[in-house]
């Protein structure tokens, strides 16, 4: 009997050992498989142009001395800080919109209970079901009629059919979870509908409306086909289809100022995944286990 | 301070009617509890009070005012709930302090009166903390806190200890006593619970099936109930119930029980239920009379023993609960800790008819 515990507990470790061993292994190829392209290209950034043209080169390293002209092209010779401003104009306003629009819908949806409040629920997601491949062209149509095609304006009014319908999800989701006591308890303190919604949904919610924000920012600062769709002047133009048209000049790529313009566009979103990493993930995983 | 009136209140969900016509009366400074088993509607009535259920039909008056479309913060009430409802992400101060402050009462009286509270309760140094950091106990005390500086005219508490452990749960009960003698405001308390039922009450209201069946003092109500339900619903272990019938033996009314003893009743009951000799009636009597046969403090005096054959044994410590079996019925003897009976024992038990129930079957009142 008392032989158990001497038994159990080495094979216990080493069972421990080689999991972590597999683990470590595992999370080692996908560390490697996933930075591979941003390291691509920053190798390719701060190459010169002659070294990206020279075939015999080696790809992986710089060789021929680091130069950090494709940047400077980038801020100072071309719409590049354009493109920066009009995507952060676009996406900062485009999330505001999203989370004022989702958190009163989803708190009317979640807790307001009114006839046909469930339906509506299930149809505001089954609208994020419908691909944006489908909806640019009947919205190029409205678009047009708005007289919006052509300046970033149409991206604020089209991205939150994207991000409206996914936010609201997330925060029904999450408004849902907070017991129904509490707003009981709030509404004996005095509160009204919106004090409610303002001192104690919201905080209560927090890592929900801070995953819905991330969301929605991704989104407005990401996506390719609308800009690409519904604007052509260059200095309408956001990040993604400004860096890829104006750098791509007929069949002559200019491959170290793509590489330098992607990696600076995909800055922002990096930083505030690094900082809200933790708060994200809250968010996306709640309710999936008690306390 | 304010009297609570409870006019026919009928509440329906759908096609389920949970609550079918209460009248009630709960004078100022009375606590009054409301006790059933689940569904019995007392949890529905308490929120129709506070506000949180609509009335279907019916009137809700504190103090003189109708209440029935009067939103809960316009009501004057504070409530305690099951759950504590504490808000997560604020400080047992905010917690507190939330009510006044939306209704923009002046920082040093919320300072004031949140230390009050605080002091009262004990919790004057958990005032910084948040809902996580504090124990089960702490966060009831919180929520009673919350309710006390609200400085309501009525206190609702929905279930408020059932989430603690026993031993928690008991000294909630004191502090809950011990500040309503203090505060003297009016409360009405829900529970499934009788021990609380007994222990807190001035007055205790016994539900089933949406309606009051019975509402008195804790003491008339545990030993003269008013229906089979009560008399049953109150005590643990619970009342045992067999069938008799009542038959005139010498001159004396007697409970003839089913394969057990027959009792004969005192005079004055003797007399309230003569009109019910030769019928079948069922007879009520709590374990605690039915004795050993060898008591010590004298207290089997007039008692009829009856030879019976020991089931299940429960040691509690002060006392035993003896269970057994008489004809098809299990029944459940309290007796005292000098006694050690083992299952399987043949003994002789002591009925006391001074405490007999006598329930008509038909309309299973108490006779």
């Amino acid at each position: 009997m008392t032989a158990i515990p001497f038994t159990t507990a080495p094979s216990l470790r080493s069972n421990r050992r080689w999991a972590l061993i597999a683990a470590y292994a595992c999370l080692g190829i996908f560390v490697i498989f996933f930075l591979f392209p941003p390291y691509y290209m920053l190798v390719t950034s701060l190459k010169t142009n002659a070294e990206i043209a020279e075939l015999a080169s080696n790809p992986w390293i710089v060789t021929d001395g680091v130069t950090f002209g494709h940047y400077e092209h980038l801020l100072t010779e071309s719409s590049f800080p354009r493109f920066f401003l009009n995507t952060t104009i676009v996406t900062v306003i485009v999330v505001a919109i999203t989370m004022v629009i989702s958190v009163l819908a989803a708190y009317s949806l979640a807790r307001l209970r009114f006839w046909g409040s469930g339906v509506l629920a299930t149809g505001v997601f089954l609208t994020y079901l419908v691909p944006d491949t489908l909806l640019f062209i009947p919205l190029f149509k409205i678009v047009g009629w708005l007289g919006l095609l052509d300046t970033y304006w149409s991206l604020i009014l089209v991205y939150p059919t994207l991000t409206v319908p996914f936010c609201t999800w997330i925060m029904i989701g999450y408004f849902g979870s907070i017991p129904r006591e509490l707003d009981e308890a709030a509404l004996i303190d005095g509160a009204n509908h919106l004090q409610m919604l303002l001192k104690v949904f919201i905080p209560v919610a927090l890592p929900g409306l801070i995953a819905a924000t991330i969301f929605a920012f991704t989104v407005s600062w990401a996506n390719f086909l609308y800009p690409l769709a519904y604007i052509y002047s260059e200095s309408e133009m956001v990040l993604t289809v400004g860096t890829v048209t104006t750098l791509i000049k007929g069949d002559v790529f200019h491959w170290g100022g793509l590489m330098a313009g992607a990696l600076l566009a995909a800055a922002p979103p990096v930083i505030l995944y690094a900082f809200l990493m933790d708060y994200y993930i809250a968010g996306l995983t709640s309710g999936a286990t008690k306390g | 301070m304010a009297d609570v009136t409870l006019q026919n209140l009928i509440k329906t969900f759908d096609t389920v009617e949970a609550v079918r016509g209460i009248d009630l009366r709960i004078p100022n400074n009375e606590f009054v509890v409301l006790v059933g088993p689940s569904g019995c509607g007392k949890s529905t009535v308490l929120r129709m009070v506070a506000g949180l259920e609509e009335v279907t039909s019916g009137d809700i008056r504190i103090g003189d005012t109708r209440v029935n479309d009067v939103p809960p913060k316009d009501r004057n009430i504070a409530m305690v709930f099951q759950n504590y409802a504490l808000y997560p992400h604020m400080t047992v101060a905010q917690n507190m302090s939330f009510g006044l402050r939306l209704r923009k009462v002046a920082k040093s009286e919320i300072r004031d009166k949140v230390q009050r509270a605080a002091d009262i309760l004990g919790i004057a140094e958990l005032l910084d903390r948040r809902p996580r950091e504090l124990s089960g106990g702490q966060r009831q005390r919180v929520a009673m806190g919350r309710a006390i500086v609200r400085d309501p005219e009525v206190f609702l508490f929905d279930e408020p200890l059932s989430n603690l452990d026993a031993k928690l749960r008991g000294q909630m009960r004191i502090e809950i006593q011990r500040l309503h003698q203090q505060l003297r405001t009016t409360t009405i308390y829900v529970t499934h619970d009788q021990v609380e039922a007994m222990t807190l009450a001035d007055r205790v209201v016994v539900m089933n099936a949406g309606r009051i069946e019975q509402a008195g003092i804790p003491d008339a109500v545990y030993h003269r109930p008013r229906t089979r339900f009560v008399a049953g619903f109150m005590g643990s272990p619970a009342m045992n119930f067999l069938d008799c019938q009542l038959t005139e033996e010498n001159g004396r009314t007697v409970a003839r029980l089913a394969a057990g003893p027959a009792l004969p009743l005192p005079a004055e009951q003797a007399a309230r239920v003569r009109s019910y000799t030769g019928r079948k009636l069922v007879a009520g009597l709590r374990p605690e009379n039915i004795r050993e046969a060898a008591s010590h403090d004298g207290t089997n005096s007039g008692g009829v023993p009856h030879d019976i054959s020991i089931d299940i044994v429960e040691p509690l410590g002060r006392e035993t609960i003896v269970y057994f079996r008489l004809g098809d019925a299990t029944l459940c003897a309290r007796v005292g800790t000098e006694v050690h009976p083992r299952a399987g024992e043949q003994t002789s038990l002591v009925f006391h008819p001074d405490r007999l129930h006598l329930i008509d079957p038909e309309t299973d009142l108490v006779l």
